[in-house]
């Protein structure tokens, strides 16, 4: 046993190994040293299985700062038709945007998280297109720490009996209560960057005794 | 790789100086290096002393106050709003910085890195030159509107300020001009107003060596050039009004107002003496009067009134939080004060109201009413705090029912997002007129209070103290009464409603024995704050509610009003309301003073800060709340078991 685990290792490709081995520091205690991943991806449908990803935006908060210099965006090319990716081939053919193969994308992709703690609204979906993509390379699932918007901002809401509280909220209504510009809505980068105002809108708010903490942040 | 996070910031940038002034390409270079910094109220961007900071910034959304330490106190300098630009010491001087940048509220910053942006200001002078004046001048936007149509394009940002610790508005130093346009008396008419012109002012000043001989304003140009008596080659010296009027500096507004009454003028001119014959040191206007008389409440009202954006409504909002800074430090009686700040928060709400409606496609359906609730219905609030309201429209045909809702939900849609814009916060429980809950018919307002006071549970008589303190802010004020009536007839000799209602009254008791123990250990460690708002102001609220039910009072929804009511109805307990209405009114100003002092809502109190006279003024109010508290026990026949 020990042995076949072994050799499914030393398979594996180089990147991933990088991948893992930055796993191997901890991550520090406090949030303003802690590097956030904020990510979405446009994809062709809601079916994990059967839909792909046509693009990858992300963007990196270090110390409540989103630095635009280090960000992330990338197109990918699809090699099956389906009339969903239609509109966005017309935008990568209008304005000659440079597309990756899956693959490629999503070895850019690693390498630029690191072992950051990623963010997403409705983070399950988007971790699970990016896991969909790392098992056809017969890799396996991603090792970060993930946080879900969506989960955070009930967090800020009051307990009360008067709110339904489990509510699902959509990015649209987060973006309403927080004034955040939706301009570029749709658009893996622009939400990511909407989600990444939110996540730091949220942290504030959720920093009223002025104590959080990364630990603290995975409980709520 | 496409940018497009970038290419928003730069979308953003592009509408202030001096980024309108960058070529597209090097303003996409400058934005993909920004940093987008979140700051929560209240919190230090830099401090006087710190080191320059790598990066200048922009306000992206929020309010920063920049603020300067005068002999401990701190004064506001500056108050910069989205696409200002500020911090830009370190840009020209390795020197730290010399004041301190305070979020005023939650705010988003774009961080300019320094060593990118400081070539693109020696290669494009308009942007240098920009970025120079604004920084010598204080002023953020030396180009702003604000500043055109005057005498000036710069003026003292000290002298400006408006000076909570001065008495009287009229006491006040008048604001100074420092840089003033002057020509000499041998210049053409025509030069003296391309001059005036190219300035954008209304009057120029003739010098010789600094020495004040005369003044020419636009008026002159029409009386004495435009009539045909000069031709505009004529020198300036033929039409000017000498002498001068001269004053000394120090000037008060009083005085000044009255020289330009008495003489018929609108400028005074400052020189070293007060006299015409010594060098100039600034001129006084008219309008510069007028504009640092923003601080007014009526000048305030006719703002609000003539506001045609939710950005203006914002920066009025901010000066109608000095006015009360002000009201509240020369000691102007509270219930003046609450009356003045409710008529303008009222104004600010039906101003928006107004505009919502205008921009929505149709006029509405029927009538409705939009009312306040919590402590803007009950005229408390003072300070901004979160908004509660609720949408009552007319009874339709129930075919038409949800077509109706739908256009009073949107319309409540864009008042509430422009009330948060001008800094109410939403309601955190979303008691607020865009949710369907609170945006119901007369019908079913009048079903869910029935609901809520047949069968009250603790959420019910939350709902019920919630919906009880309203106030009507626009609209048909019949639907709010009806509401109303209906409500008394529901509570009318209701006992198993009061004696709920009493039970949750008497769930905050009063704070009087926990607080004599701070008094006595006045020099002991407990240094937890003390929640003003749960111990002291909901009692109040709550037994002046209770008790104005019971005798089934209309339309007054002031705490401190109603126990004055409840004096004149109840002449045997006259003494214990009495004091109880100025107990509402000594814990709100308590709050909103230290509220002020902090940048928060005020609702806890740090014990240790407090004089002894202080404490021993609030001990007196929770002795107050502590017999009224006994009253309702009694009359409503609470038991502690409900």
């Amino acid at each position: 046993m020990l042995n076949l685990f072994k050799k499914k290792q030393d398979n594996l490709p180089d990147f991933w190994k990088e991948y893992e081995t930055k796993f191997q520091e901890k991550l520090p205690k406090e949030i303003a040293e802690t590097r956030f991943v904020v990510f979405d991806t446009e994809t062709t449908g809601f079916d994990i299985k059967k839909d792909r990803m046509l693009s990858i935006g992300a963007v990196a908060i270090k110390n409540k700062s989103i630095n635009i210099a280090d960000g992330f965006e990338e197109y990918i090319s699809q090699e099956t038709f389906n009339p969903k990716t239609v509109k966005i081939h017309g935008i990568i053919q209008n304005e000659r945007i440079e597309t990756l193969s899956e693959e490629e994308a999503v070895k850019t992709f690693l390498k630029y998280i690191g072992n950051s703690v990623l963010v997403a609204h409705h983070a399950g979906f988007d971790v699970g297109m990016i896991n969909e993509a790392l098992s056809r390379m017969g890799l396996p699932k991603l090792k970060n720490k993930v946080l879900d918007t969506v989960n955070l901002y009930r967090g800020t809401r009051i307990i009360s009996n008067l709110i339904n509280r489990e509510k699902s909220y959509s990015l649209d209504e987060i973006a309403e209560t927080y004034n955040i510009d939706t301009k570029d809505r749709h658009t893996a980068a622009g939400d990511a960057f909407i989600t990444a105002i939110a996540f730091l809108t949220i942290l504030g708010k959720l920093n009223n005794d002025g104590k959080i903490n990364l630990k603290k942040l995975f409980r709520v | 790789m496409k940018n497009t996070i970038a290419s928003r910031i730069a979308d953003f940038l592009k509408n202030y100086p001096p980024f309108n002034l960058l070529k597209k390409e090097d303003l996409l270079m400058i934005s993909k290096q920004v940093k987008v910094k979140y700051l929560e109220k209240g919190k230090l961007l830099f401090a006087e002393g710190d080191i320059g900071h790598k990066r200048f910034y922009v306000v992206n959304k929020g309010a920063i106050s920049l603020e300067r330490d005068n002999e401990g106190k701190r004064e506001t300098i500056d108050k910069c709003d989205e696409g200002d630009i500020f911090g830009l010491r370190p840009l020209f001087a390795k020197e730290n910085y010399l004041i301190n940048a305070i979020a005023e509220e939650e705010t988003i910053l774009y961080a300019i890195p320094i060593k990118k942006f400081k070539p693109l200001t020696e290669e494009n002078k308009e942007v240098g030159n920009f970025l120079i004046q604004s920084f010598a001048s204080n002023t953020r936007n030396p180009y702003a509107e604000a500043h055109k149509g005057k005498l000036i394009s710069e003026k003292e940002p000290v002298e400006n300020q408006y000076q909570p610790n001065n008495n009287l508005f009229e006491l006040q130093p008048a604001p100074v001009t420092r840089k003033v346009v002057m020509t000499s008396p041998e210049t053409t008419i025509k030069a003296a107003a391309q001059l005036m012109s190219k300035k954008k002012v209304g009057s120029v000043l003739v010098v010789e060596e600094n020495i004040p001989k005369g003044i020419v304003t636009d008026e002159d140009f029409r009386d004495m050039v435009a009539t045909g008596a000069f031709g505009i080659e004529t020198e300036v010296s033929k039409i000017m009004a000498s002498p001068v009027i001269c004053y000394p500096q120090g000037l008060t507004i009083a005085q000044a107002q009255l020289t330009m009454m008495k003489h018929h003028i609108n400028h005074i001119c400052i020189t070293e003496d007060g006299t015409p014959n010594t060098k100039v040191v600034g001129i006084l206007s008219e309008h510069d009067i007028m504009v640092s008389e923003g601080h007014n409440p009526s000048v305030l009202m006719k703002a609000i009134q003539r506001s045609s954006s939710t950005n203006e409504l914002k920066k009025i909002r901010h000066k109608i939080t000095l006015l009360l800074r002000g009201f509240l430090a020369v000691n102007i009686p509270l219930n003046h004060i609450s009356k003045i700040i409710f008529e303008l928060n009222d104004a600010t709400i039906k101003r928006i109201i107004e505009r919502c409606i205008k921009k929505l496609p149709t006029p509405p359906p029927c009538d409705f009413t939009w009312i306040s609730l919590g402590s803007q219905g009950r005229k408390e609030q003072l300070l901004q705090t979160d908004q509660d309201n609720a949408l009552i429209f007319e009874d339709v045909p129930e075919e038409k029912l949800e077509e109706t809702r739908t256009y009073f939900l949107e319309l409540a849609r864009k008042v509430n997002k422009r009330l948060n814009i001008i800094g109410y916060e939403f309601c955190p429980a979303e008691m607020m007129a865009k949710n369907p809950k609170y945006c119901l018919s007369l019908n079913e307002w009048k079903d869910q209070f029935t609901n809520w006071i047949i069968d009250p549970g603790n959420d019910e008589i939350l709902l019920c103290s919630i919906f009880f303190d309203f106030d009507i802010s626009y609209g048909n004020v019949n639907l709010s009464n009806a509401l109303a009536d209906h409500i008394f007839s529901l509570t009318k000799e209701n006992r198993k409603f009061y004696a709920v209602m009493g039970a949750t009254t008497l769930r905050n008791p009063s704070p009087l024995g926990f607080f004599r123990q701070f008094l006595l250990e006045e020099n002991g460690e407990n240094k937890d704050f003390f929640d003003i708002k749960k111990r002291g102001i909901t009692p109040l609220t709550d037994a002046g509610r209770l008790l104005i039910l019971y005798h089934q009072v209309k339309n007054i929804s002031n705490t401190a009003e109603r126990f004055e009511k409840l004096a004149q109805l109840e002449p045997n307990n006259k003494e214990l309301f009495l004091a109880c209405a100025y107990a509402s009114k000594v814990l709100l100003k308590f709050r909103t003073q230290h509220g002020l002092e902090n940048r928060n809502s005020g609702r806890f109190i740090d014990l240790e800060n407090l004089s002894k006279e202080e404490k021993i003024k609030l001990k007196r109010c929770f002795k107050s709340i502590r017999q009224v508290q006994e009253l309702i026990k009694y009359r409503f026949e609470v038991t502690p078991y409900i």
